[in-house]
């Protein structure tokens, strides 16, 4: 009973200190009305630590400039945000029951959150049987239409489509042969599927595909399997995944297969923080597509990039996920102050139609809950950042993909009841 | 020919990966019976031990011009740091915990999760120091005599030694850490080791390239395997830990410290795994889980070869290696041609890299059926058997 007790009152002190250093959010200044909680959920522990905590970063940044500008105004009342952010260990399940916690006992009106298509197919019923709200905001291989996610990255007609369709068009590779590698799970399965259907419309081949189980850094079997299919030269398209890459492009590199040599390789998971880690000297003349470059030269995206590295440090860099990331925060307090209330339903009606400058130029929220947005396809300098190549005008998401087998002919559209998650067209 | 000579290489390269790696464990489950799950770790250990080294010969300007030279030294860095923490592993751990094998799995789990938090949440700089005062502390009292250390005086001297070792290691994590700035702050970002410019690349030969790195990494192996045969073999300590494997009491009352014994098996051990480090990050990156994606296939390769047997062990890794190859890259399909449709679509099936796991996986299953104790059983009376 005594030593019971004794955990209890130990329990109950470490969760207050949590519960503390949690909601230590900005410092109070200037003058509000009354506050708004709002949940971020990202891994901070584990192997997506890296990565997802980039996201922390930028969504903590674009909740500060917010309440620097005088916080969300609705019906006249300031609101200043604060935030309470819960780690989701890189753990699936762990971020079901984090979200049911955020909606449950800290009763935020959104979560933004999530990186892996894994932990946000974990968390979708949850948001979907609470009538919650969830904003996801990395680029994905779409085929989900939920009423309680809004998804801010790039579907695969917004990157792969337009990157497929360079590489066999106007690359140096022009004309070529296809070999597709990824990370074993379901974002480069679904991304190569429609990347297949699409280099048969072209006219292409694709003479080999090949996934590396996740973790898994022994890349000489598709090295050599490279080698037999593509032995020449040609277009290799890789979804590998985080450290993976840092194997196949060293690897790579020894084993000839090379810019120089004829080889080019369209990335889809490389971004500029990536870029840094594996070294530029590796992927210099390779390519990536995304809506977001660090080098877009306009005001906004240098804007973006400059107040990033003030607030964390001028070593840091932007990204893709990073822009989309600070979109969604930006457009959910256009619709709250739309809305004219945090109530979900309302908030979700307003959402659709909202525009936004971007520092990628602008987006508009789409009745599928994703964006429209820029592609971009750039080359990878010796500097570790892109040279932009192509950009395209602002592209419509495709929800559910009009080259994939299984969703050809079909949409989604949350503002007509009728039409809903997947109609036909 | 030159499908034969491509094929052979780069089993040979795959195999030698995981034999580097299971060497160690070889030696610590083989010889000792350990089951030393924090293994993965030691070799995580030896890469960023790689990394650090790195750092160092590119900042400190009268190591750069050896700076082509710095994989040779860090083989032995790395040897020495993961030797050092195998050993301080053994005597506050594992040695408590022999002939409990479910007990010793559970702590060195723990223990590898502790050592992955710690490279992620202390700055590589004060966690090297940490090491070199750890390695000062453990090896001092071999130096010293005993005399000194038991006389009079011995307690003043020991704790001189802690002392004195303890400022050294915060001396050398300070000066690291105002040496080279990227030490100097906590990351869990995965780093990257840049080969010399002389191990990049690739040898062509017979119209195939050889990369240089593999190359490398299968010498490095085959020197390590050598010397582990030699020292076993042919030395006086060899000779001791094979007694000792082979009847733990008897040995003792023959005058054979086991304790001793012990130390030097689980620090060549652990030491070996260090080696692996620096093959690994070769390859790849180096981060808190490179260890973790290794762990498995080294068991896989002591269990197949047959515990406590070196030969077995390394014929596991290349055969291992040799499959992987095959099947994962679907050589057979290019061997033979004209294989009967539906065992082409088969084999087709299984040549890629997780299928190719599934199937090798399969066959290890299907081969400790009929041989559970591995290719090369141990023969002989057994204590505890």
């Amino acid at each position: 009973m005594k030593l019971s007790k004794r955990i209890f009152a130990g329990l109950a002190t470490t969760s207050l200190a949590l519960t503390v250093t949690a909601c230590g959010g900005s410092d109070t200044s200037g003058n509000f009305d009354d506050t708004i909680t709002v949940g971020i959920l990202h891994s901070l522990s584990g192997t997506m630590a890296i990565s997802e905590s980039t996201l922390v970063d930028t969504e903590k940044m674009a909740i500060e400039e917010i309440n620097a500008a005088g916080g969300v105004n609705v019906n006249g009342k300031k609101y200043k945000i604060k935030y309470i952010v819960e780690d989701g260990a890189s753990d699936w399940p762990t971020f079901a029951e984090k979200s049911k916690k955020l909606i449950d006992q800290d009763g935020v009106p959104v979560v933004f959150g999530g990186w892996t298509s894994a932990s946000r197919k974990a968390m979708l019923p949850v948001y979907e049987s609470k009538d919650a709200f969830l904003y996801y905001p990395i680029q994905y291989e779409a085929q989900e239409c939920s009423n309680n996610i809004f998804y801010t990255g790039a579907t695969p007609n917004q990157q792969s489509e337009p990157a497929t369709d360079f590489m066999y068009k106007r690359s140096p590779a022009a004309g070529g042969d296809f070999f597709l590698v990824g990370s074993d799970y379901v974002f480069p399965r679904t991304s190569n599927t429609i990347t297949k259907a699409q280099v048969k419309q072209l006219g292409g081949k694709v003479v080999g595909e090949d996934y590396l189980p996740l973790g898994n850094t022994e890349v000489a079997p598709i090295i050599s399997k490279i080698k037999v299919a593509l032995p020449d030269g040609g277009i290799i398209i890789n979804t590998l995944n985080g450290d993976q890459n840092v194997a196949f492009f060293k690897q790579i590199q020894d084993a000839g297969i090379t810019p120089s040599n004829g080889y080019y390789v369209m990335n889809y998971s490389i971004a500029e923080e990536e870029i840094s880690t594996i070294g530029p000297e590796f992927l210099e003349g390779h390519y990536g597509a995304w809506n977001y470059m660090m080098s877009i030269d306009t005001p906004a995206s240098k804007k973006f990039a400059k107040s990033f590295k003030k607030r964390w440090g001028s070593d840091r860099v932007v990204a893709d996920p990073q822009e989309s990331a600070y979109n969604m925060v930006y457009l959910w307090k256009q619709a709250v102050e739309d809305a004219g209330t945090f109530d979900n339903n309302a908030v979700r009606e307003a959402l659709v139609g909202q525009t936004f400058d971007a520092p990628q130029g602008p987006v508009e929220v789409m009745p599928n809950h994703h964006l429209s947005q820029t592609v971009r396809i750039g080359e990878i300098n010796s500097k570790g950042g892109f040279t932009i190549l192509e950009e395209t005008g602002v592209v419509k998401p495709q929800a559910w993909n009009q080259k994939h087998p299984s969703s050809k002919g079909y949409a989604c559209d949350w503002t007509d009841p009728k039409k809903g998650e997947k109609y036909k067209l | 020919m030159q499908l034969i000579l491509e094929s052979l290489f780069n089993g040979v390269a795959i195999g030698s990966v995981l034999l580097i790696a299971a060497l160690g464990l070889a030696i610590v489950f083989g010889l000792m019976g350990v089951i030393n799950l924090a293994h993965g770790e030691l070799m995580m250990l030896g890469a960023y031990s790689t990394y650090i080294t790195q750092l160092i010969f590119k900042q400190v300007s009268f190591l750069n011009p050896f700076y082509d030279s710095y994989v040779i030294v860090s083989i032995g860095i790395a040897f020495l740091v993961s030797g050092t923490v195998g050993i301080l592993l053994e005597r506050t751990v594992i040695r408590r915990l022999y002939g409990s094998p479910l007990e010793t799995l559970l702590a060195t789990w723990g223990v590898s999760l502790i050592l992955q938090q710690f490279v992620r949440s202390v700055p590589l700089a004060y966690g090297s120091g940490l090491v070199i005062a750890i390695f000062i502390s453990l090896f001092t009292p071999l130096i010293l005599s005993d005399e000194l250390l038991h006389g009079a005086k011995g307690k003043l001297i020991r704790a001189c030694t802690w002392g004195v070792s303890a400022l050294i290691g915060v001396g050398t994590g300070g000066v690291l850490s105002s040496l080279v700035s990227k030490l100097s702050r906590a990351s869990a970002r995965n780093v990257d080791v840049t080969a010399p410019s002389w191990m990049r690349g690739g040898i062509d030969f017979l119209g195939s390239t050889y990369p240089k790195t593999r190359l490398l990494i299968i010498l490095i192996t085959l020197i390590s395997v050598l010397v582990v045969i030699f020292f076993l073999d042919k030395t006086a300590w060899g000779l001791r830990i094979r007694a000792v494997t082979q009847n733990r009491p008897m040995s003792e009352c023959l005058g054979i410290s086991t304790e001793k014994v012990d130390i030097i098996t689980f620090g060549i051990g652990s030491g070996l795994a260090g080696v692996a480090g620096v093959a690994v990050s070769l390859l790849g990156s180096v981060g808190p889980n490179v260890g973790v994606n290794y762990i498995v296939g080294c068991f896989m390769v002591v269990v197949l070869g047959g515990v406590g047997n070196l030969l077995g062990t390394i014929l596991a890794s290349l055969s291992i290696g040799l499959m992987t190859d095959l099947i994962g890259a679907g050589r057979l399909l290019t061997i033979w041609p004209d294989m009967p449709s539906p065992l082409a679509s088969t084999v087709d099936f299984f040549a890629t890299t997780s299928m190719a796991r599934v199937m090798i996986f399969a066959l290890i299953v299907l081969f400790l059926q009929f041989s559970p104790t591995g290719m090369f059983p141990q023969k002989g009376r057994m204590v505890e058997s």
